[in-house]
């Protein structure tokens, strides 16, 4: 639309004058109305959600970044401090920090975990949920309860459940981890990536669930009568007719988990066992609120953001955009 | 429409950018205040005790000063107190006297320009100096002045159950356990006998703060009263704190002490024979547990009256949005006068850092003999540095602690090396 309207404002001569002639002479339009397009009142009606993303997340994206570049610590109204330019400095020492190293390592885990599992169990479920009539509701209600539920007192339970007396070992009996699970480096962050899986789960349910009633039943109908079983169906109906629900949940779960804090934080107790459950969000926090080293905090911030923005990227190339062809 | 996203973002840009340079930029501060009289706030802790101090204290203080009077609240809530008054300094939030501050925060918050220095009222260091004598020293900032006013502490010390000291065999009136060899042979019976699952349980978290109740009070008393820097320079890796951590880490790979976080009390519950507390415990536990209380081991055993420990203090501080720094000043002294020092130490139990407080209020610990110990013990603690990055460096601390020696990750002489390292490093940035 935009090649359009340009086309035909600028570029096409003024009637009843010759192309060189008229080259000069094209009708431009008001200055207001080239800035704010032909339909300005489109910008008032945006404009509170315009405000709420530049005050909420734009400026301090941008503030971020400023920061990162700066010995910036946080000061009183009014101080007079010195906040020198340090150039790339913060992301030199990011990128050659140990625990920062090991907070990116330990989040890859944490996603290689939570997102595929997020986006199986999900799609399997609500299929589930879509094709049973009995309990439907109370099954809806019980995966989603875990996600409204406050983390605190989630964790509480999973704590109970995976302590070293917990339920779970004394199941497991002399099978049992040990260290156990949430105090041993080695199963701190996949037994994070479980407890968030099945905390989130409700939510990405809900989003195929909607999705599945898109998909329609003369597809399933159809290939039925081609002999496909319940499985071939799955295969060839439902995961192609929800891909735009699984690129959605595949971006949902890669941000949230990529911005990782409370689980680690009071599941593992500010990092866990040698620093294996340390996200990089809880390194911000502790670099950027307890130690006063936002500059610091900001540039293992924007690390994380691009990051995330490559991941993304990379998911709604290779997911969605066969959906686009 | 090319013309108009290029003008959209260079005016987005122009807004960014002059708000940025706006943020990006400081003034000075005033003096002129110290000298001004009139209203002010105060924050104090949200404990049942402290909050029952205060208010009698303001309630004293509004009644003899109608026009210079405290509106006082507890500090609001969140993470922690510190996260508060950092975030409340960047938004000039802050009252004008916090009764909460962490020693350890303090050069965080004087490099914000946050705190007030009480070295430079007229009478300050003679006054701070008067009433905390030798023990004022340690709170001092880098640059020789005080930015907290010593205020009260918690000396740490060994809390045993004396109902499970007996089940395992040990004299539960007089535990010898003196030595780390004691400690440990102590541990191995409460362990063995099955009278408690385990016979410690310190926080194993990777918190900075939690090394002030594992490793710090047994670092002060094995060497006399130092702390983890000692004139600019990590102590970590000296002979002496490598000790106190081989012994941590013995109780941790011989099961003697949970390596998992624990939901609830553990000394209260019955899961673990000991703890290190300060005297707030004494109030809390009440008839819950018969409890005794011993110093913190050392390596070679030291008598009571020469073991030095943390003395988990909180201070006082000023801050520079205060616009009534002169009423600030004088409530400042009016809450740390003998008067109010005894009726704290009255309410809450809790000792005031004061110079001559056995004998101050021997009146006091004659009828609360179970706080003598502790009243003596207070006679020689050793906090945490109040350098700009003493949480940095604490955090360094933990990292390594939890990792050589709760989990027992590498050998504790290298890892407190690297640690020592990075300590020394942070000490140097400004």
């Amino acid at each position: 639309m935009s090649t359009s309207v340009r086309g035909s404002d600028t570029a096409r001569p003024a009637a009843g004058a010759s192309p060189a002639a008229g080259s000069g002479r094209t009708h431009r339009p008001p200055l207001v109305q080239r800035i704010l397009g032909t339909n300005p009142l489109g910008w008032l009606f945006s404009a509170p959600y315009l405000v709420f993303v530049l005050a909420i997340f734009a400026f301090p994206l941008c503030f971020a970044v400023y920061m990162s570049f700066f010995d910036y610590f946080f000061a009183a109204p009014g101080a007079n401090v010195d906040r020198p330019f340090v150039g790339f400095d913060n992301y030199i020492q990011a990128f050659t920090d140990p625990q920062v190293l090991q907070s990116f390592v330990n989040v890859g885990i944490f996603l290689i975990i939570n997102v595929p599992l997020t986006v199986i169990l999900s799609l399997l479920l609500a299929s589930g949920l879509n094709s049973i009539v009995r309990f439907r509701t109370f099954l809806r209600v019980s995966y989603y309860v875990p996600y409204v539920t406050a983390s605190v007192a989630t964790i509480a339970v999973w704590l109970f459940l995976f302590g070293q007396n917990g339920l779970v070992n004394q199941i497991l009996g002399p099978l049992a981890p040990s260290p156990s699970w949430l105090s041993n480096p080695a199963l701190a962050m996949p037994s994070i990536a479980i407890y968030v899986t099945w905390k989130g789960l409700g939510f990405y349910i809900l989003l195929y669930l909607a999705a599945l009633q898109n998909v329609p039943t003369e597809l399933y109908e159809s290939a039925a009568t081609d002999g496909a079983g319940k499985i071939r169906q799955f295969m060839s109906v439902t995961v192609p007719g929800v891909r735009p629900a699984t690129v959605l949940v595949l971006l949902l779960a890669t941000i949230t988990g990529a911005n990782l804090f409370t689980e680690p934080y009071l599941l593992t107790g500010g990092g866990g066992p040698e620093g294996r459950s340390a996200s990089p969000v809880l390194l911000i926090y502790q670099q950027g609120i307890q130690q006063g080293h936002p500059g610091y905090a900001s540039a293992i911030g924007v690390i994380l953001v691009i990051g995330v923005l490559i991941i993304g990227w990379l998911q709604n190339r290779f997911v969605g955009g066969r959906n686009e062809s | 429409m090319r013309k108009r996203r290029i003008a959209i973002s260079l005016i987005t840009a122009g807004i960014v950018a002059g708000t940025l340079a706006a943020c990006g930029s400081s003034g000075g501060g005033s003096t002129d205040a110290m000298k001004a009289h009139g209203p002010i706030t105060i924050w104090y802790s949200n404990n049942t005790q402290e909050v029952q101090w205060g208010k009698a204290m303001v309630s004293a203080w509004n009644s003899a000063h109608p026009k210079e009077k405290i509106k006082a609240q507890e500090v609001p809530a969140g993470k922690s107190t510190e996260e508060v008054i950092g975030a409340a300094i960047t938004a000039g939030t802050t009252p004008c006297l916090v009764f909460n501050n962490l020693p350890a925060a303090t050069g965080q918050w004087q490099k914000q320009g946050g705190l007030v220095d009480l070295s430079k009222f007229p009478d300050g260091n003679k006054y701070i100096e008067a009433r905390s004598g030798d023990a004022a020293a340690q709170y001092k900032s880098a640059d020789g002045d005080y930015y907290q006013m010593p205020w009260k502490q918690n000396p740490v010390m060994i809390f045993y159950n004396k109902a499970i000291f007996q089940k395992a065999g040990l004299d539960p009136e007089k535990p010898d356990m003196s030595t780390y060899d004691k400690f440990l042979a102590a541990a191995q019976k409460i362990k063995s006998s099955g009278a408690a699952p385990y016979a410690i349980y310190p926080a194993p978290t990777s918190e900075f703060f939690q090394v002030n109740f594992d490793y710090l009070p047994l670092l002060a008393a094995q060497t006399g009263g130092k702390t983890f820097i000692e004139d600019g320079k990590a102590t970590i890796a000296d002979q002496d704190s490598l000790d106190v951590a081989n012994f941590w880490k013995t109780i941790y790979s011989d099961g003697l002490a949970g390596k998992e976080q624990y939901q609830g009390d553990a000394f209260q519950d019955g899961k673990s024979a000991m703890a290190i507390v300060g005297p707030w415990a004494i109030a809390y536990y009440g008839d819950k547990v018969q409890w005794g209380s011993v110093p913190v081991p050392t390596k070679d055993g030291k008598s009571a009256d020469e073991t030095y420990t943390f003395p988990d203090a909180k201070n006082i501080g000023m801050y520079t949005s205060c616009k009534n720094q002169g009423t600030a000043w004088d409530v400042l002294k009016f809450a740390t006068s003998q008067e109010q020092d005894g009726k704290l130490l009255d309410v809450s139990g809790q000792m005031p850092i004061r110079k001559d407080l056995a004998t101050t209020y021997a009146s006091y610990f004659d009828s609360h003999p179970a706080y003598k110990e502790f009243g003596a013990q207070s006679a020689r603690t050793v906090d945490d540095p109040t350098g700009t990055n003493t949480i940095a460096q604490m955090q360094a601390l933990r990292d390594a602690y939890t990792k050589a020696v709760v989990n027992g990750s590498g050998s504790v002489e290298d890892v407190f090396k690297a640690a020592a390292d990075k300590i020394d490093k942070l000490q140097a940035q400004k």
